[in-house]
């Protein structure tokens, strides 16, 4: 028994002491949801096993369903004295209590995801998820017949309003005509509501549906009318298989791989990434073939001009929801204005006092 | 229009029916199960997993009743035998099936299954507006809309009704007479704890055929808050859960039909009308009339009996 112990003893010493050599990164994430919603923390999960295959990286930690505010510091502060040196927050709520133990742990490295507070050792990351809306505004514009799109939206905030007049503004490029009418359902996670609100908008004459929700519910309300429906966070054609044209994806790998690989080479400084389509963080899942070869054609060639920095989605001339003129000609807006976007583009139908 | 907004209402409302046919019959006998949230989560994940694995819808709903009855038979087992705090139990129940789901049901998120499919039934659902709305659901809808009165007939107009509630308002009085006060609670919580599992089952089966983590999302609590609102009658329940059904329904139909009313409004509107229930119930008790069975909550000790 006794030699039994100090072979098992010897064997996680060496697996440790080699683990401790051979890898330069050990990472933690700290998600909000369970790894099982086939959705926004799903698609993080993706993105740390991407990579999890760089050769210096080694096996990482995740910790699922943290609720956001002060017990995300505890469970963030125990990944950093467990020996974590690079640690990814994946939810907005974390940004304080990121900042918090950043403080006290100023040999680890901090990413926040989504929010705009950094420090020496905290840096920020999104993605451009509005570039593919607009791809997916495109084509739902060129799928209506009704020419009446439903958008099913959690909440009123800057990264949904974006997306909604992104979306908007892909539908108006190929369809003057068309209207996107949205319904707020007021929360990120409830397939019942959220299969309601869908057949809400149904029930209105919408014939294409799209969604910035967590949960599939959307899609399966549309496959059960027989219109087509726009996924969103992964690609989720096995819930509307007839219905499904496509999805705006995140993939989180390729921020993932630059930071590890920023911070294995030592040069790695506090910054905020804010990726688009250019380096691959985001991009629109494969296209049903459902949707005609010209519209792909227009949605390649756009996605081109986005990718070459030729085009950007939000150009003027924009106006907002009553016409007034919000963007000149010609002009963008910066990505402050972005960030903080709180108006609708012409073509929306909503209500933002909601 | 109308004829829409009932269809969803109904929808809406059936899972929330179902658990608060449930938690009355529970109450019914003097326990309080705030399990009920987690036992449809268990409810919809065994209801889930039988109909992927097997095939069958129907053995789909006989598992989800089944095997949430059992769950549901832990918190009996320990608010008779042990003796337990019913609230501290009720809690742990639900807190135990959001979890346990959360584990068992990982490999069925992403898995599609055919749902319940809606039955016509000949000449009723032609009846101009209420037909098509009332008489076009899914088998699992009529089923709620008849077990209200099959519970109503049962608690009221059978022996073991008048027993049960009996144990309900006085254990003591009941033992006396010669009612086992252990067996009508433990059966109590048996079918009511099966019945929430059905509600669950009718989110996983029929209305969104998919399974997700907590994919009940505070419909358990409701229906906990409902049972008071109906003031323990099942055909109040019906109601109760068609009107928070229908507050949902409307509010979403009305942003996409284009008004300016805010969401938040309509979505305060069935807490409000708890509050007030709530207020009217306190009021008749101080007047000496209660439909609260006299012993919810409380633990029957036969040491104990006056």
């Amino acid at each position: 028994m006794k030699k039994f112990f100090l072979l098992f003893a010897t064997a996680i010493f060496l697996s440790l002491a080699f683990s401790g050599f051979a890898k330069e990164i050990k990472a933690g994430f700290i998600y909000v949801g369970p790894v099982g919603d086939g959705g926004w923390t799903y698609a993080h999960d993706l993105g740390r096993k991407e990579m999890e295959k760089l050769p210096f990286v080694g096996k990482s930690t995740y910790i699922e369903s943290v609720p956001e505010g002060s017990d995300a510091e505890r469970v963030i502060t125990s990944l950093a004295k467990k020996g974590h040196n690079l640690i990814f927050t994946t939810s907005f709520g974390f940004m304080d209590p990121t900042i918090n133990v950043a403080k006290r742990f100023k040999n680890v490295v901090f990413m926040h995801c989504s929010g705009y507070k950094t420090a020496e050792n905290v840096g920020t990351y999104f993605g451009r998820m509005y570039e593919p809306r607009y791809l997916s505004g495109i084509i739902a514009g060129s799928m209506t017949k009704s020419n009446i799109i439903g958008y099913v939206a959690a909440f009123p905030i800057p990264e949904v309003i974006r997306g909604i007049n992104a979306f908007t503004l892909g539908v108006r490029s190929v369809n003057k005509d068309a209207v996107v009418k949205v319904v707020w359902t007021q929360t990120w996670f409830d397939p019942g509501t959220e299969r309601n609100a869908a057949e809400s908008l149904l029930d209105v004459g919408a014939d294409v549906l799209a969604m910035h929700q967590d949960t599939p519910a959307t899609l399966q309300a549309a496959e059960n009318r027989g219109k087509y429906v726009i996924g969103y966070n992964s690609d989720m054609r096995s819930y509307a298989p007839k219905g499904f044209l496509t999805a705006p994806v995140w993939n989180w790998g390729a921020i993932y791989k630059y930071v590890a690989q920023k911070v294995n080479d030592g040069t790695w400084k506090s910054e905020q990434i804010w990726w688009g389509m250019d380096k691959g963080a985001v991009t629109l899942a494969p296209i049903s073939d459902k949707v005609p070869a010209e519209v792909v054609k227009k949605v390649m060639t756009a996605k081109e001009d986005i990718i070459n920095g030729k085009f950007q989605v939000f150009t003027g001339p924009i106006k907002d929801q009553s016409g007034k003129l919000v963007l000149e000609e010609g002009k963008t807006f910066t990505d402050g204005e972005l960030l903080g976007m709180n108006f609708f583009v012409e073509g929306v139908q909503g209500n933002l006092n909601n | 229009m109308i004829s829409i907004i009932i269809d969803a209402t109904i929808r809406a409302g059936t899972s929330i029916l179902y658990a608060t046919l449930g938690e009355i019959i529970i109450e019914r006998s003097g326990i309080i199960n705030l399990g009920i949230e987690g036992l449809m989560l268990i409810g919809a994940l065994s209801g889930f997993y039988t109909t992927y694995t097997t095939g069958s819808l129907f053995l789909g709903v006989i598992s989800a009743v089944l095997i949430a009855g059992i769950a549901g038979l832990i918190h009996g087992i320990l608010c008779t035998y042990f003796k337990g705090n019913q609230i501290v139990s009720g809690l742990a129940l639900t807190m135990f099936g959001i979890g346990i789901t959360a584990v068992l049901g990982k490999k069925m998120v992403g898995q599609t299954i055919e749902g319940f499919k809606r039955i016509e039934i000949p000449f009723l659902s032609k009846i101009p507006v209420i037909g098509n709305s009332i008489f076009n659901q899914d088998i699992l809808v009529y089923l709620s809309i008849v077990l209200v009165f099959v519970i109503t007939f049962v608690l009221y107009k059978t022996v073991w009704g008048l027993n049960l509630r009996t144990v309900g308002e006085n254990p003591y009085a009941a033992d006396v007479a010669g009612i086992n006060v252990t067996a009508y609670k433990l059966w109590a919580t048996f079918i009511g704890s099966g019945l929430a599992g059905l509600g669950g089952a009718y989110l996983s089966l029929a209305y969104t055929p998919l399974w997700i983590e907590n994919m009940s999302a505070g419909r358990g609590w409701i229906a906990v808050a409902l049972v008071i609102f109906a003031s323990w009658s099942c055909k109040r329940a019906l109601f109760g859960a068609y009107f928070f059904g229908g507050i949902s329904a409307i509010q979403l139909r009305l942003q996409a039909m284009g008004t300016t009313i805010s969401a938040h409004i309509l979505q305060m509107l069935p807490y409000i009308f708890t509050i007030v229930v709530l207020i009217i119930a306190t009021i008749k008790l101080e007047k000496g009339y209660s439909s609260q069975p006299e012993s919810l909550g409380l633990v029957y000790d036969r040491e104990d009996r006056k």
